[in-house]
């Protein structure tokens, strides 16, 4: 349960993390809280050869209010997340990942590049519609949430580039349910509703190597139908797979009751909208 | 690589692999065995200290990141004259440990958790608790345990009535 030897890095700068991953030629990994990398490099299930530490560079932190929307930095840590009144939604999601100790450390960039199906911040991304920031030798570039995740553990970041920041829309009504068997464990399934620019999105986490949107139980609710109906059209949509945490008819069932339990917190689909 | 870290409010120099983590340098740098190690993946919270006041898991750090940083383990919590600490005195009275191996992360999530919240509910108390692992399974002391605690604290800390 020891890491194999790596070269350690303690970046001052984007540019400087960037260039010294550049150079590694993917033999480099950045290391934010390291809630999820340590365990995988204890694990030796990776063997970076670099470890770019980003903790010390500055000014890469904070939650801050734009218009409609949050900017919230790389190294925000998840207690931070929680801790932040700009966004209820972001603040009601990232009390449930992990523990105390795992929120003081891990940060909303680190979440987003690890891309684990199960996390919290990649289905809130997802469903408020997030545009991340991407810093790269090459210069800055920005990906929408949707685009970034690409399967489970797998995004678009190219080896030689770290997330800055994201900006995460602020929705007008919002609902977010988890089931998980243990408070703090990854989810067995995520359900994120958000209304953004009058479009009520529906997100399920969990259930797919990516968060999806629920498009089936969106049109419902489009239509006015009630809130069950939409979480059933969710559930029937989704193609889980079943692992010994619950089998995949168990994870359809419980996702078609999170979306319904998203939509009641969120109060659409009651039938008074 | 070189490393200056006040653990219990010592200064340390260490010169140190950067693959050593903060809970290795802590048990075997230190001699501060304390700090129980037991998955070394992050799982059980055996290993949880304060870094800069901040519960963390000491298997999930590696000691170069600590540079600078304020550690607090069990070792600290004691006073200089090995009065215990209010938070320990409670778990020994309410039977808040068995084999003791979890005990240390236990002790410091336990007042991590109430120095945030001086009064918690026992459902907060299990719910904060959650990221540590008891192999013995006695829970029910333990929160027994965190809920005696709060209530000397918040006595302690409450202003004398006036006559």
């Amino acid at each position: 349960m020891k890491c194999a030897p790596f070269e350690y890095v303690r970046a001052g700068s984007v540019a400087e993390a960037v260039t010294v991953l550049r150079d590694t030629d993917g033999e480099g990994k950045i290391l934010a809280g390291g809630q999820s990398l340590v365990p995988i490099l204890a694990l030796r299930m990776a063997r970076p050869a670099v470890l770019v530490d980003v903790n010390r560079i500055p000014d890469l932190d904070g939650v801050a209010r734009n218009d409609g929307s949050v900017r919230i930095g790389a190294l925000t840590r998840h207690s931070a997340l929680v801790a932040q009144t700009e966004h209820p939604l972001l603040a009601e999601a990232a009390r449930w990942i992990g523990h105390a100790a795992i929120r003081t450390r891990g940060t909303a960039g680190g979440s987003i590049a690890h891309a684990d199906p199960a996390a919290e911040l990649p289905a809130v991304a997802v469903g408020c519609g997030a545009t991340v920031h991407v810093a790269g030798p090459a210069g800055e570039r920005s990906v929408p949430a949707t685009e970034l995740f690409v399967g489970a553990l797998m995004t678009g970041l190219g080896e030689d580039e770290m997330i800055t920041g994201l900006d995460l829309p602020v929705p007008a009504r919002w609902g977010f349910a988890e089931f998980a068997r243990r408070h703090g464990d990854f989810a067995l399934v995520t359900a994120v509703v958000a209304e953004i620019e009058g479009e009520i999105r529906v997100t399920v986490g969990g259930a797919a190597p990516v968060p999806v949107r629920a498009s089936r139980a969106e049109a419902v609710l489009a239509a006015g139908g009630p809130a069950a109906e939409a979480g059933r059209a969710a559930a029937e949509d989704l193609r889980p797979t079943g692992d010994l945490h619950g089998s995949a008819d168990y994870r359809r069932a419980i996702a078609g009751e999170m979306v319904r339990r998203a939509l009641a917190q969120a109060g659409v689909g009651t039938g008074a909208n | 690589m070189d490393v200056t870290v006040s653990v219990n409010g010592e200064q340390h120099r260490l010169d140190i692999e950067p693959r050593r983590t903060l809970a290795d340098a802590l048990r075997e740098d230190l001699g501060l065995t304390g700090t129980h190690l037991g998955c070394e993946h992050g799982v059980c919270g055996a290993c949880t200290v304060l870094v800069d006041g901040e519960p963390a898991r000491a298997c999930l750090m590696f000691a170069v990141q600590a540079d600078g940083c304020s550690v607090t383990t069990v070792e600290g919590l004691a006073g200089d004259d090995g009065t215990l600490h209010p938070v320990q005195e409670a778990f020994v009275a309410h039977h808040g440990l068995q084999c003791g191996f979890c005990t240390p992360g236990m002790l410091i999530s336990a007042l991590h958790l109430l120095e945030t919240d001086p009064d918690p509910s026992r459902e907060t108390i299990r719910a904060e608790m959650s990221g540590n692992i008891c192999r013995c399974t006695g829970y029910t002391g333990i929160v027994d345990a965190v809920e005696a605690a709060s209530s000397t604290m918040r006595d302690a800390s409450r202003p004398p009535d006036r006559p």
